[in-house]
């Protein structure tokens, strides 16, 4: 019997019994229906995720902060030159987060692959304020410093830049009362400050561009110069025998010689009792946890599927059964064993192909409408996101799985017609 | 020339008490192009003895020569392929798939043999005509009526060109009338083409329109004398 011949019959024996087919297709259908779904909202946020910061994040760049001590007992001896804010910053409970001093910074620039260490400067501007709106509070990002950002419109930072420059999320626009993206760009907003001594001023810049708000933390990004200006301000009045503090520093290398180098560094700066994590490591966690949430959906939806693998098994059973007699004919007239065995496993083949072909179809009609309708509405915040987008691999990976599951579900009724002895077939009343 | 010997053959169902001997010892030879009757009661082992004799069961003891080949040596593929060519089956229930087409049916062996679409159909439509009932070949087989059934039962036998056609009670289904045709048209296969007729019947008139008798009793062969004496 030629395997074309075994196909054909098999899809026609499929359709045999309609309604026992079409319900096992459907428990197959429910399942392949739900993986292609989850599979997709997976597909889709990880995608957001990667064009709104994997592309942006700069990837020289490795994000130096002090390790934790939570494994020590007990509060760490007192160290003068160590900083002084430690003990006020919040960190994991039952730990404190340690400050970086300026001798951190020079062990850190001292530490080989290391170009050169710029501390991250946290300032505390007062207001933002522009033309005549009115004043309003001004959060800042220190991270967007060193990104690039998915833009509404407007450039990038220029960093270090000669001038002082503002990047604004698209959320500020109304309430500044500012227009669309384009009309602001280039537009001078006052910047409020207080100085140590409790003096209050104000300081101009430039709107370089307007920011998509994205799910990752908000606020505005200001460049170095900025930075600058605002902190000497900041700092006047201070006592000059203040122990200055930072949280974080970047540290920058040469990102041409490889992620190994990176390693390297990250492991010299751990040795030194440092944390250090490129852009694309804090990414990862966070992309972690997303694919942890699609992982767990994704465990239903096979779950699902070895419910309806138990279908077909039950399906295929019965037609055995009901077909006892043609399989002892079949043999009787020469077909071999293996032959039955391919006919019986490309049936139950079949009946996944149609289930998980029917299903994912569904499912990216059904997905990409409530995906389009998500974006217009709940999501519309989030531009760019398509809660679901549906990957021609992955989906064609989907049917595949199903296919498979199906076959192994196939096996225990193929193997029992295959072993038929046709004279007890043609017996069988 | 003998196309089946059995010497001795004997052939049991079941383990320990439940031990059941089909047959004790049966001897047997037919020749090409004659025509048997294996005649019995029911439970007299008549069937058993056609089943091993068209290999479709495996003998317990004695010797099974198929042509010049040992039974035991023919095997997998070897045995497949004769089953498939050599020899034809009509069975008392028909057996013909319900919801198929009779073309369907009548080419499935040559299906199985593996021979290409076209072919198929003509030889299919060629069997179909012989037996008239060409103009049947697209209806579903459960629309035929109970001749017409084994009329395309035999046209599936004879499809893939037979030496032997093993027939296990032809007539048992039918009235007197179908039946009598259905008995033409095989002990013209018989006649005209050479083919082997093996039947297996508990009917004394078909028995004795073949040209030899062998009687079946609880195993072993009994003959003519036996019959008379407990007669």
């Amino acid at each position: 019997m030629k395997f074309t011949d075994i196909l054909t019959s098999a899809i026609s024996n499929t359709f045999r019994s309609k309604l026992r087919t079409t319900l096992t297709i459907v428990a197959v259908f429910i399942g392949a229906f739900t993986l292609t779904l989850t599979s997709a909202v997976g597909t889709g946020v990880s995608r957001y995720i990667n064009t709104q910061v994997a592309a942006m994040g700069a990837t020289d760049v490795i994000i130096v902060s002090k390790a934790d001590d939570a494994g020590a007992e007990g509060p760490a001896k007192y160290d003068p030159a160590a900083a002084k804010a430690s003990s006020s910053m919040a960190g994991p409970p039952g730990s404190s987060m340690g400050m970086l001093a300026h001798s951190d910074l020079d062990e850190i620039a001292a530490t080989s692959g290391v170009l050169h260490v710029e501390p991250v400067v946290l300032v505390a501007p007062d207001y933002i304020e522009f033309a005549d709106q009115g004043k309003y509070e001004l959060a800042l990002n220190p991270n967007l410093g060193i990104t690039q950002v998915d833009l509404a419109g407007g450039a990038q930072l220029d960093n270090p830049g000669n001038e002082p420059q503002i990047l604004l999320p698209s959320t500020y626009l109304e309430t500044l009362g500012m227009g669309s993206p384009d009309d602001i760009v280039g537009s001078t907003v006052g910047i409020g400050v207080t100085s140590h001594a409790g003096a209050q001023s104000s300081i101009q810049a430039t709107v370089v561009g307007v920011q998509h708000e994205t799910l990752l933390s908000g606020g505005s990004g200001i460049n170095q110069n900025l930075t600058d200006k605002i902190k000497a301000i900041q700092d006047t009045g201070k006592p000059s025998n203040a122990v200055e503090g930072f949280i974080v520093a970047t540290a920058y290398f040469d990102e041409a010689l490889g992620t190994e180098h990176a390693q390297g560094i990250k492991d010299s700066l751990a040795a030194q009792g440092y944390t250090g994590q490129t852009i694309q490591d804090q990414l990862g966690t966070f992309q972690s946890v997303i694919n942890g949430i699609v992982g767990v959906l994704n465990a239903f939806a096979v779950i699902a599927l070895i419910a309806a693998g138990f279908g077909i098994i039950n399906t295929l059973l019965m037609s055995v059964q009901e077909r006892t007699r043609e399989i002892g004919l079949m043999k009787a007239m020469g077909m071999g064993g293996g032959k039955v065995y391919a006919l019986f496993s490309l049936e139950a083949i079949f009946i996944g192909f149609l289930g998980s072909a029917i299903g994912a179809l569904a499912a990216i009609g059904l997905g990409s409408l409530l995906s389009n309708v998500l974006a217009d509405t709940v999501l519309s915040d989030l531009p760019g996101l398509h809660i679901m987008q549906f990957d021609p691999g992955s989906v064609a990976l989907i049917i595949a799985v199903v296919m498979l599951i199906a076959f192994l579900a196939g096996t225990l009724p193929a193997r029992r017609a295959a072993r038929q002895n046709p004279i007890d077939a043609l017996r069988y009343e | 020339m003998k196309i089946l010997e059995a010497r001795g053959i004997t052939k049991s169902y079941g383990h320990g008490p439940s031990r059941f001997d089909a047959l004790k010892g049966v001897s047997l030879t037919i020749n090409e192009a004659e025509s048997l009757a294996i005649v019995g009661k029911s439970g007299s082992g008549k069937s058993t003895l056609m089943h091993l004799l068209a290999l479709l069961d495996t003998i317990d003891g004695g010797t099974l020569r198929v042509g010049n080949i040992d039974s035991a040596d023919i095997k997998g593929k070897d045995l497949n392929r004769m089953r498939n060519r050599d020899f034809g089956f009509v069975f008392q229930q028909f057996f013909l798939t319900p919801n198929a087409s009779v073309l369907d049916n009548v080419v499935l062996p040559l299906v199985i043999a593996g021979v290409p679409p076209g072919e198929r159909k003509k030889r299919g439509m060629a069997a179909l005509e012989q037996l008239e009932l060409a103009d049947k070949a697209k209806n579903k087989a459960t629309d035929l009526s109970g001749g017409q059934k084994q009329r395309a039962a035999i046209a599936r036998a004879l499809v893939n060109d037979p030496k032997v056609i093993f027939a296990d009670e032809p007539t048992g289904n039918l009235d007197t009338a179908t039946g009598a045709v259905v008995e033409d048209i095989l002990f013209r296969l018989n006649k005209e083409r050479g083919i082997t007729l093996i039947i297996v019947t508990h009917d004394r008139d078909l028995a004795s329109r073949c040209d030899r008798q062998f009687h079946v009793r609880d195993g072993l062969h009994s003959t003519a004398d036996d019959l008379a004496a407990r007669a």
